[in-house]
């Protein structure tokens, strides 16, 4: 025992790890770690001042015209959940991209990578659900690809959508336009797409079914822009959950934001899911909801707004933007204290302690 | 260490294998758990739950009584009673 | 959620720190052990609503954050073999062995699992007779009945590919190295409730007695802890030193006898060695002969090397209590979840974890 007191003081601790050598699942996980990525190796080789922005579209200048363009690809497993599939998410995945930057989504590419051996019934299931989706959506898909992979090599299926859109004169949303005074305004309730997935993966059941948000976000946006136009950004908190979302716009603007837990949605069998396997709804991912950053005059019309939307019935005012701790999230508990909202480093692991 | 779920015990049922093991309701979640150490658990009560296993069987009358002396210590403290002393200066709640 | 909720109410908890603004006449250390609990106090900011004078240090609750080195790299060599599963805890994933992690063995092809329960770990291998599973079992006394079914459970099924990597440590033996030190500045312990549900009070009355300290077992919602520091606070005060159970709904003075009983079936007390404090007698559990086949160590013949940890970071005396995340000059620069240098960091409930995700703006 005495000789234990000794070594208390003593400083130990190991070697650090090499940085990353090798793609981790964590890279894919919308939060530090795929920060990192896009830092060190797309940013750089790619260097166009459209890429920096860091939008989840780019608004590019052609011909007098504004035209809204992004790229998501959808690895989703399970393929088939509550509430969607890999299909329909792949198409309101990536017209909510493009809705997020105030454009009219027109067009979609679908590139599929299939896994030998998928069952052809599961590809047309998906190929279907994934043109009522664009149906619903008002999009067109117009062009596309379809390679196969070994056996091994994927999860049976991979979508990639790239998306087309139009942005309407006058509107400018972007993640580096939010200023001290504006209010964050959150569409609905968080994290149902997470555990949705989560659920199916784990085979959690619900007495009443937690199914995925996906859906479609342009004709909400569009009626928000229609009632104002003091929207300075708008973003979907999808992988990394809004946590991610806010800090992304804290640091593209160099702002602080002071978000309320009381304002907060979350279901009770979302809050109920994520007390029991360890994890925080706010970096868990949405897939049919928006946060809006916006002038402080406009916030409670617009508001109302969002709530008179089928999409937006459970919207909250949920904090403002400040001008002290710029690009940090702060969160005001339900005791009155305050803590940090970090951004994850990569993907949320389920807690036991 | 330990996260530790309270969970409602909705049916208890005695499988193939012969453990017994329960349906808990979380929440509007259900999982089955597992009753090794907490056989007496009946439906209707409450358990602790980790990692797939009843730890303890709640004790309700415990837990109301212990709550019901804690809802009385905050009527008091709203009311300004108890020993005198500045308490701390608090931000204010919001309504 | 009922038990849960209503342990969360505002005006309770303004209260309770009230009530314990008022008992204080001077100013007090106190210790919670379990990392549960140091998530709570952070994630809620309940240091906040504490007067001054109490100050709150985190004690060596983080099971994974105190998994020796040498048991972490045991872990990566089983991972990466070709015929070996390795099943886990999501914590364990991302804590620095000697060279490198869980994660990057994931990443280079290794078959590592993320789960919930050992249960899961049981059904891979029954699943996957041709392969070797391995759970990785980590943790206090808490989780120990679990590991020690499944094992029970393998035996009885004559299940031949499992096995138990097991790496679990007791609280009272760290509990009294800390108090044996000179340099221990604690004067109250909040006791972790969920393994005192396993193991009941006894065992703290012996430190109580011994060194004169009081002891609360206390739960994991804001006003369980909150409630156990007004009932330290009071004893402090009031000159007292005795073991109190706040837990009701959960702890029984005796705990869980089952469990206890298939704990000491499967396992049997052993010396320890804790990452950033060192060799503990008697503070871990090992697999006694009877289940050696299920003894992962004995299994694949690992070599028990000791492993030697450079000095950088400051998780050994964080672990003891001794100084705060932020003084270690690494914390934040060189040390962050995404590249950490120690245990402490990488651990959901390691207190430099919590310090980083939760730290109030400056």
């Amino acid at each position: 025992m005495a000789d234990n007191s000794k070594t208390i003081g003593q400083l130990t601790c190991p070697v650090p790890l090499p940085t990353h050598d090798r793609v981790l699942l964590g890279h894919g996980s919308g939060g530090k770690l795929t920060a990192e990525l896009i830092r060190n190796i797309f940013l750089p080789t790619f260097d166009n001042p459209v890429l920096a922005r860091l939008d989840d579209q780019a608004i590019l200048n052609w011909n007098g015209s504004r035209l809204a363009f992004t790229t998501d690809s959808f690895v989703v497993q399970p393929l088939f959940f509550p509430g969607g599939d890999i299909g329909s998410l792949s198409v309101y995945g990536t017209v909510n991209d493009l809705a997020m930057g105030g454009a009219l989504p027109l067009y979609l590419s679908a590139a599929f990578i299939l896994e030998e051996g998928l069952p052809m019934e599961t590809l047309e299931r998906v190929v279907h659900s994934l043109h009522g989706a664009a149906t619903y959506a008002g999009v067109q898909v117009v062009t596309g690809d379809t390679k196969v992979v070994e056996r091994g090599s994927g999860d049976g299926l991979f979508i990639t959508t790239t998306g087309l859109g139009i942005v309407p004169e006058g509107i400018h949303l972007s993640a580096d336009q939010a200023r001290p005074g504006d209010r964050l305004l959150l569409s609905g309730s968080l994290g149902e797409h997470g555990i949705a997935i989560l659920a199916e993966r784990e085979g959690l059941e619900f007495e009443g079914e937690v199914r995925s948000d996906s859906a479609p976000l342009h004709s909400l946006v569009a009626a928000m822009l229609a009632t104002t136009r003091a929207i300075h950004c708008l973003r979907d908190p999808t992988r990394g959950g809004l946590s991610s979302a806010l800090n992304e716009i804290a640091a593209q603007s160099q702002v602080g934001m002071v978000i309320d837990e009381r304002a907060i949605p979350v279901r009770e069998e979302v809050k109920g899911a994520c007390e029991l396997l360890g994890l925080d709804p706010l970096y868990v991912a949405n897939e049919g909801k928006l946060v809006a950053v916006v002038a402080p005059e406009v916030a409670e019309e617009l508001l109302a707004a969002v709530r008179s939307h089928p999409l937006g019935h459970a919207a909250q005012i949920i904090g403002s933007v400040t001008d002290s701790h710029p690009g940090l999230v702060t969160l005001r508990t339900a005791l009155g204290t305050s803590r940090i909202v970090d951004m994850l480093a990569g993907d949320q692991l389920p807690r036991i302690c | 260490m330990c996260l530790a779920v309270p969970g409602k015990v909705q049916q208890v049922v005695e499988t193939a294998l012969g453990f017994r093991v329960a349906k808990v309701e979380f929440s509007g979640i259900t999982r089955t758990v597992r009753l090794d150490f907490v056989p007496e658990a009946q439906a209707g009560d409450y358990v602790m739950v980790h990692v797939g296993f009843a730890i303890s069987r709640v004790d309700a009358e415990q837990a109301a009584r212990t709550y019901q002396l804690l809802a009385e210590m905050g009527l008091l403290e709203e009311e300004g009673l108890g020993p005198q002393r500045e308490p701390k200066e608090l931000t204010e709640l919001p309504p | 959620m009922k038990y849960v909720d209503e342990y969360r109410d505002a005006h309770l908890a303004r209260a309770l720190a009230t009530e314990i603004a008022r008992r204080v006449t001077r100013p007090w250390v106190l210790m919670e052990i379990c990392g549960g609990q140091t998530h709570t106090l952070v994630r809620h900011g309940i240091d906040e609503l504490l007067p001054p004078e109490i100050e709150l240090v985190h004690g060596p609750g983080c099971p994974v954050c105190v998994t020796p080195l040498e048991t972490v790299d045991q872990a990566i060599t089983l991972a990466a073999r070709p015929q070996c599963t390795l099943v886990s805890y999501g914590d364990m994933l991302r804590v620095p062995g000697s060279t490198t992690d869980l994660f990057h063995v994931k990443a280079a092809g290794g078959d590592v699992r993320i789960v919930y329960s050992p249960l899961e770990a049981l059904r891979i291998a029954r699943a996957q007779p041709q392969r070797e599973v391995i759970f990785f079992g980590i943790g206090f006394e808490t989780t120990a009945p679990a590991n020690a079914m499944t094992v029970w459970q393998a035996r009885q099924d004559g299940l031949q590919n499992y096995s138990l990597l097991a790496s679990h440590v007791l609280v009272p033996p760290a509990i009294r190295l800390l108090l044996s030190s000179p340099l221990n500045r604690v004067q109250g312990f909040i006791a972790p409730g969920h393994v005192c549900t396993v193991m009941g009070c006894r065992e703290y009355e012996a430190l109580s007695r011994d060194f004169r300290v009081p002891i609360v077992v206390g739960g994991f919602e804001p006003l369980d802890l909150l409630e156990a520091i007004n009932l330290l606070v009071a004893q402090l005060e009031e000159g007292r030193a005795e073991v109190e159970n706040q837990y009701v709904r959960s702890v029984r003075y005796e705990g869980n006898l089952r469990a206890q009983e298939l704990m000491e079936e499967v396992f049997e007390v052993c010396d320890r060695k804790w990452r950033g404090l060192g060799m503990i007698p008697r503070s871990g559990l090992r697999l006694r002969p009877a289940f050696a086949a299920f003894d992962a160590e004995k299994k694949f013949n690992l070599a028990n090397q000791q492993v030697e940890e450079p000095a950088e970071c400051i998780s050994a005396a964080v672990l003891r209590g001794l100084k705060k995340p932020p003084a270690c000059t690494a914390f934040g620069r060189r040390c962050t979840p995404e590249t950490p240098l120690g245990a402490p960091m990488v651990s959901a409930e390691g207190a430099c974890a919590a310090y980083y995700r939760y730290r109030r703006p400056v």
